[in-house]
């Protein structure tokens, strides 16, 4: 009988601690990159390795700082991830309410046509993008950033999902009210789907703040480089600097460690609201 | 009063279609010339020999003849997949395990899936740059090898074995936080009277996880492995960082190929011909996915 009986947990304590372990292990380059920023550049390879060096050099912190337009960088990164994050909700939710809940003359064949695209990876039309941007003389610029990823199927597929799960009813009471389709979509259907929205959001902003292939083509000075793009420069420009580029690496990856504790609550709940996992 | 209801559902439709031109024109607009206008422009540019600067010459199918003649292509072709073979598996069983390690027994579960999402936000190449510091040849990894085997460190940055190893393990630093997400949420969404009646049943952690929670969070598994898939064929800032492709070209990938191709040697034909293999394959591999899926993923009740 006894072997019968399901092996009893471990304590939820015991639990906590390996997993905390795990945890410290996992975020342990990011422990090193602190380090390595506030060593003295000859002592950044000592065998054994030390967590500190000799002295706490902030002095690197400002060599990068010196080396890198960290601030220029971090601001174009911002900016274009937010605008484009901008401009994807605000031709998505749009276009998403009109598959949602409109009818109109081939609209399945236009839908269809937008899901075809749903996997087109970006690689496959950087080239002719980069061909077109440049037709347009707008290498090296903010809208070359943005622009051109802005208007993926993605966030249309996702709102229409998620605006066909709200009841038609509360539109119909609001039309009855005599109130028009947009006046319908912004008072109604917005607020209810605020939640989505703002996923796609910030997914739209992850992307773009990732975003590295783009700007490794288009970009080519910089002071119009995103941080990923400039820290890639500069590691072009001063291979063996690695206290100065610590130093800039550590300053790049603070702000998104702010917000990821920041939203630390919504992160989990926002991919299970807008259904993106997959149910 | 019928005619009478259909005209009114007629002037409707009428109102409805006048709406969808203007909610639609800004996408389909920026849809057009961002969307199908590249894409099938890309087809266009890979049956040409494109360079940059210079003349084009239409070359039918040579370029995608040529490419598959090079050897490079099968050699990146090869790291690409070992790539996904030793990437994919990994990040869905261990962004699997840790979402459910997390259980609702540990506290402050947020804290801890924020922490381990942390690396798939922070500037990629920020990444990629810490470690190359801590690989690179008497970094913390060579030094600590060396201090506890007592013999010398394999160059790991520099060997064509190791290299590949590197690689892989900081895609999955950075790329398992997003399946933990949506593997949570999945865990989250699940009805705990279920949970409750198979723990009453007598079943075992194990037995529970494999027979009850597996299939529930199987629409969840479905759509991670798909997304994992479709991004690791797409590899590309990883190796690019930190070891350039090489040493030799044992890291190099088909998307590293392709920038190269495009974007140094500044060929565009062969550019696009190379992006309509990543393509391929993807589309190939969705494809399986679907196919397969009725036999495992069951969606609802």
């Amino acid at each position: 009988m006894a072997t019968d009986r399901a092996p009893r947990p471990r304590p939820a304590w015991v639990s906590q601690i390996l997993l905390t372990v795990v945890l410290l292990c996992y975020l342990f380059p990011f422990v090193w990159m602190v380090a390595t920023a506030l060593k003295p550049a000859d002592e950044i390879f000592r065998k054994p390795p030390t967590l500190v060096g000799s002295r706490l050099e902030w002095a690197n912190f400002a060599g990068a700082l010196d080396h890198l337009p960290l601030w220029r960088l971090l601001w174009n990164s911002v900016f274009t991830s937010a605008l484009g994050a901008l401009l994807v909700v605000v031709v998505s939710v749009p276009a998403a309410y009109a598959f949602a809940r409109l009818r109109f003359r081939g609209s399945n064949a236009l839908f269809v046509c937008f899901l075809g695209t749903l996997m087109v990876p970006q690689e496959v039309i950087v080239t002719p993008m980069f061909l077109l941007t440049r037709e347009l003389g707008w290498d090296n610029s903010y809208q070359a950033l943005v622009l051109p990823w802005a208007f993926t199927a993605f966030g249309t597929f996702l709102l229409r999902q998620f605006f066909r799960t709200i009841p038609v009813e509360l539109e119909e009471a609001a039309m009855l009210d005599g109130a028009s389709r947009p006046r319908v979509l912004w008072s109604v259907i917005v607020p209810i789907a605020r939640p989505a929205i703002a996923v796609l959001a910030v997914f739209t902003f992850l992307t773009y703040w990732n975003s590295f292939l783009w700007p490794l083509v288009i970009v080519s000075s910089m002071d119009m480089a995103t941080v990923p793009l400039g820290l890639q420069m500069f590691l072009g420009q001063s291979g063996n600097r690695w206290d100065l580029l610590m130093a800039a690496a550590t300053l790049a990856v603070v702000p998104m460690v702010v917000v990821v504790l920041l939203l630390q609550r919504h992160l989990v709940r926002g991919i299970a609201l807008s259904g993106l996992g997959g149910r | 009063m019928s005619t009478h209801l259909a005209a009114r559902r007629s002037r409707a439709r009428a109102r409805d279609g006048w709406a969808a031109l203007g909610f639609l024109s800004p996408m389909v607009i920026g849809f057009g010339l961002f969307m199908v206008y590249p894409l099938i422009a890309s087809i266009v540019v890979s049956l040409y020999d494109w360079p940059v600067f210079g003349e084009r010459t239409f070359v039918g199918l040579d370029n995608y003849r040529s490419l598959l003649d090079a050897s490079t292509f099968w050699t990146v072709l090869r790291n690409t997949l070992v790539f996904v073979l030793a990437y994919v598996p990994a990040n869905i069983a261990i962004s699997l395990g840790l979402a459910v390690w997390i259980s609702p027994r540990i506290r402050g579960r947020g804290l801890y899936r924020a922490l381990f999402f942390l690396p798939a936000v922070t500037p990629l190449v920020a990444n990629a740059v810490v470690w190359q510091v801590i690989f690179s040849p008497g970094g913390f990894a060579a030094s600590t090898w060396s201090s506890v085997t007592g013999g010398e460190a394999p160059n790991f940055l520099g060997s064509s074995t190791w290299a590949m190893a590197v690689v892989v393990m900081l895609s999955l630093w950075q790329g398992i936080g997003y399946n933990l997400l949506i593997f949570s949420a999945g865990l989250d969404a699940l009805p705990e009277d279920v949970m409750e009646a198979a723990t009453l049943d007598g079943a075992g952690t194990v037995r529970r996880f494999w027979s009850i929670v597996l299939p529930l969070l199987s629409p969840s598994l479905f759509f991670a492995l798909v997304m994992t898939l479709i991004s690791s064929f797409q590899v590309f800032a990883q190796p690019f960082v930190l070891t350039g492709g090489g040493p030799g070209d044992a890291t190099e990938t088909l998307v590293t190929y392709l920038y190269r191709t495009g974007f140094e040697r500044f060929d565009m034909g062969m550019a696009s011909a190379v992006a309509w293999v990543v393509f391929g394959l993807i589309m190939l591999v969705t494809a399986l996915q679907f196919l397969g899926q009725r036999r495992w993923v069951h969606y609802g009740d």
